[in-house]
């Protein structure tokens, strides 16, 4: 017990003096769990999300805008990999996870259960929803989980691109043709609430933040994050010409903030329960994928066995 | 030889494109996450010369058609692909045999493209393209090999994938007047010239997956003039609802 307690303040000061903890290093249990719970939460959201964007790769309007797409979603993919690959350290497999995912157990960010019903929904994820992501990301390069931060650092790279082709998209639609304009417009009133949930229930009610807070595996609260990203947000919607859709949207000389409408938390708590649009068909989406692949996984598998087999008697032959 | 020229070019082209859309459908249904990024991969090789070729394609033939015009404007009977390259994608099984096929026969036909002095715009995209199609001829081949001696099932799957895809290879070496006239030109030599290099490695593939390369005579054709399988319409529908939806726009 007492040595326990020494570890438990050994880590606790690490943590303090802004040192990263490492996968071999002691920590406890609840940090451990909730590591897991996060970055395993953060891939599934990687993988999920490339099925909405995904749905319009083989409709992409030029050659051009079809290259960058699939690129942008092999690039989810890839971060997905990664973000697998940190929680592996912390002692559990992908196998595990997926299977989390696959059965309802494990959460993903709740943005992927909005349909993309026109081209200006590639834009629109680009820019906000790839815009709050990197709010909420950019810090999670410096938590103190050293294996998670180095992740971050190479998927906000990628996310800043992201946000820029999805911006660059809106920007096109908005000098475009008037039903160009118009999709964009629309594509906005979709996303814009979704994406300010992105950043969590408020502060008040968020029961993961103050522990995660003091651990410095998250940086800032839901709601700073939040007001950051509608502050930087609306000037670009200016830009473009677009009506944010919020009446209570202004602009507050005293704060130097914006000032915004109050968000429908239980539309939030209907999509995150498995009741939004699509909940349904993501994850049968997925399940199909992993078990149509079952024969080739298994196949390979029987395959690298062959192999080594064949390798280990030779070499006993010679 | 400018008609022939730019009418090659446009199978070349259309080959790649066709091929990277019906991969690009994999995108997020992959077998594991590695694959997925892979198919990906291929696919994103494939657009980007489908992209260069077409350009040059709309450039020879000298009526102000960019690449866009060419992919999204044209009807199922203008393209130019091999039938091989339209058919959809079915299991896994189904598209790694189909895409080792091709990629045994595109490094062959990029090999040849590369190393010509007569066409040299078309040597240089043939000299990017033949890095990547040699990288994905690799992984289609290894492929072919873990399943074809992986599982039961696997070789069952893969030798049917193999019985089903085989009759379409033949076209891909026909030869016309068009490829007569490229041959005579000395941009490539005739279709035909690459059957014995092509049906020995794809042998040597088969025979370390453990799978039997198929009798079949059978002559499945019609691509290179416009006489495509009923799948092709289908695909071109979705590839281009947006551009035909709104034509004139700037995406």
């Amino acid at each position: 017990m007492t040595q326990e307690m020494d570890l438990n303040q050994r880590f606790e000061a690490y943590i303090a003096s802004d040192q990263k903890i490492e996968a071999k290093d002691w920590m406890p249990d609840a940090y451990r769990k909730t590591l897991i719970r996060q970055i395993s939460q953060h891939a599934h959201s990687e993988i999920i999300g490339m099925q909405p964007e995904g749905n319009w790769i083989t409709r992409a309007p030029s050659l051009k805008r079809k290259s960058i797409l699939l690129a942008k979603v092999q690039d989810e993919a890839g971060h997905g990999l990664y973000l697998y690959s940190a929680a592996e350290t912390l002692g559990i497999t992908r196998d595990e996870m997926l299977d989390a995912l696959h059965t309802g157990k494990a959460k993903y960010s709740s943005i992927f259960n909005y349909p993309t019903l026109t081209w200006a929904d590639m834009g629109a994820i680009g820019w906000l929803v790839d815009g709050a992501a990197i709010m909420n990301q950019v810090p999670l390069c410096k938590c103190s989980y050293g294996p998670y931060a180095r992740a971050m650092v190479r998927v906000c790279k990628e996310e800043s691109f992201h946000q820029r082709q999805g911006f660059q998209i809106m920007l096109n639609l908005s000098n475009g043709t008037p039903e160009q304009k118009e999709m964009a417009q629309d594509a906005l009133n979709r996303w814009w609430w979704p994406s300010l949930m992105m950043f969590g229930p408020n502060d008040a009610s968020s029961k993961h933040s103050e522990q995660s807070m003091r651990w410095k595996i998250k940086r800032f609260s839901n709601d700073e994050l939040r007001q950051r990203f509608v502050d930087m947000t609306v000037p670009q919607a200016e830009l473009l010409g677009l009506t944010v859709p919020d009446p209570d949207l202004k602009w507050n000389e005293a704060t130097g903030h914006y000032d915004f409408g109050p968000i429908d938390w239980s539309e939030f708590e209907q999509v995150v329960a498995g009741n939004g649009p699509c909940n349904r068909e993501r994850i049968e989406t997925r399940v199909a994928a992993h078990e149509n692949g079952a024969w080739v996984r298994d196949a390979a598998a029987a395959y690298a066995e062959k192999s080594a087999e064949r390798a280990s008697s030779q070499t006993s032959a010679a | 030889m400018a008609d022939q020229q730019h009418e090659w070019i446009l199978r070349l082209g259309d080959d790649a494109l066709v091929l990277a859309q019906r991969l690009s459908e994999w995108c997020s249904h992959g077998p594991a996450l590695e694959e997925d990024i892979a198919l990906s991969n291929i696919a994103l090789d494939l657009l980007g010369q489908a992209r260069a070729l077409l350009t040059l394609a709309g450039q020879r033939e000298g009526q102000g058609r960019d690449e866009d015009a060419l992919a999204y404007f044209r009807t199922d009977r203008e393209f130019r692909n091999a039938l091989l390259v339209e058919l959809p994608n079915g299991h896994f099984g189904d598209t790694i045999v189909r895409q080792m096929l091709f990629d045994q026969f595109a490094v062959l036909r990029y090999e040849a493209l590369a190393s010509q002095t007569v066409d040299l715009e078309l040597a240089a995209i043939a000299a990017k393209a033949l890095k990547e199609v040699r990288y994905h001829a690799a992984h289609s081949a290894q492929w072919v090999v873990r399943l074809g001696d992986g599982t039961e099932e696997s070789h069952q799957r893969v030798q049917e994938s193999l019985n089903v895809l085989w009759p379409y290879t033949a076209e891909l070496f026909e030869d016309d007047a068009v490829s007569q006239a490229c041959a005579e030109a000395g941009v490539l030599p005739l279709n035909g010239s690459f059957t014995a290099r092509w049906t020995e490695q794809v042998r040597a593939i088969l025979d370390e997956a453990t799978l039997t390369c198929p009798e079949s005579t059978a002559l499945l054709t019609g691509g290179r003039s416009g006489k495509h399988t009923e799948h092709l319409s289908y695909m071109l529908a979705e590839m281009q609802v947006i551009q035909r939806t709104y034509p004139g726009a700037e995406w």
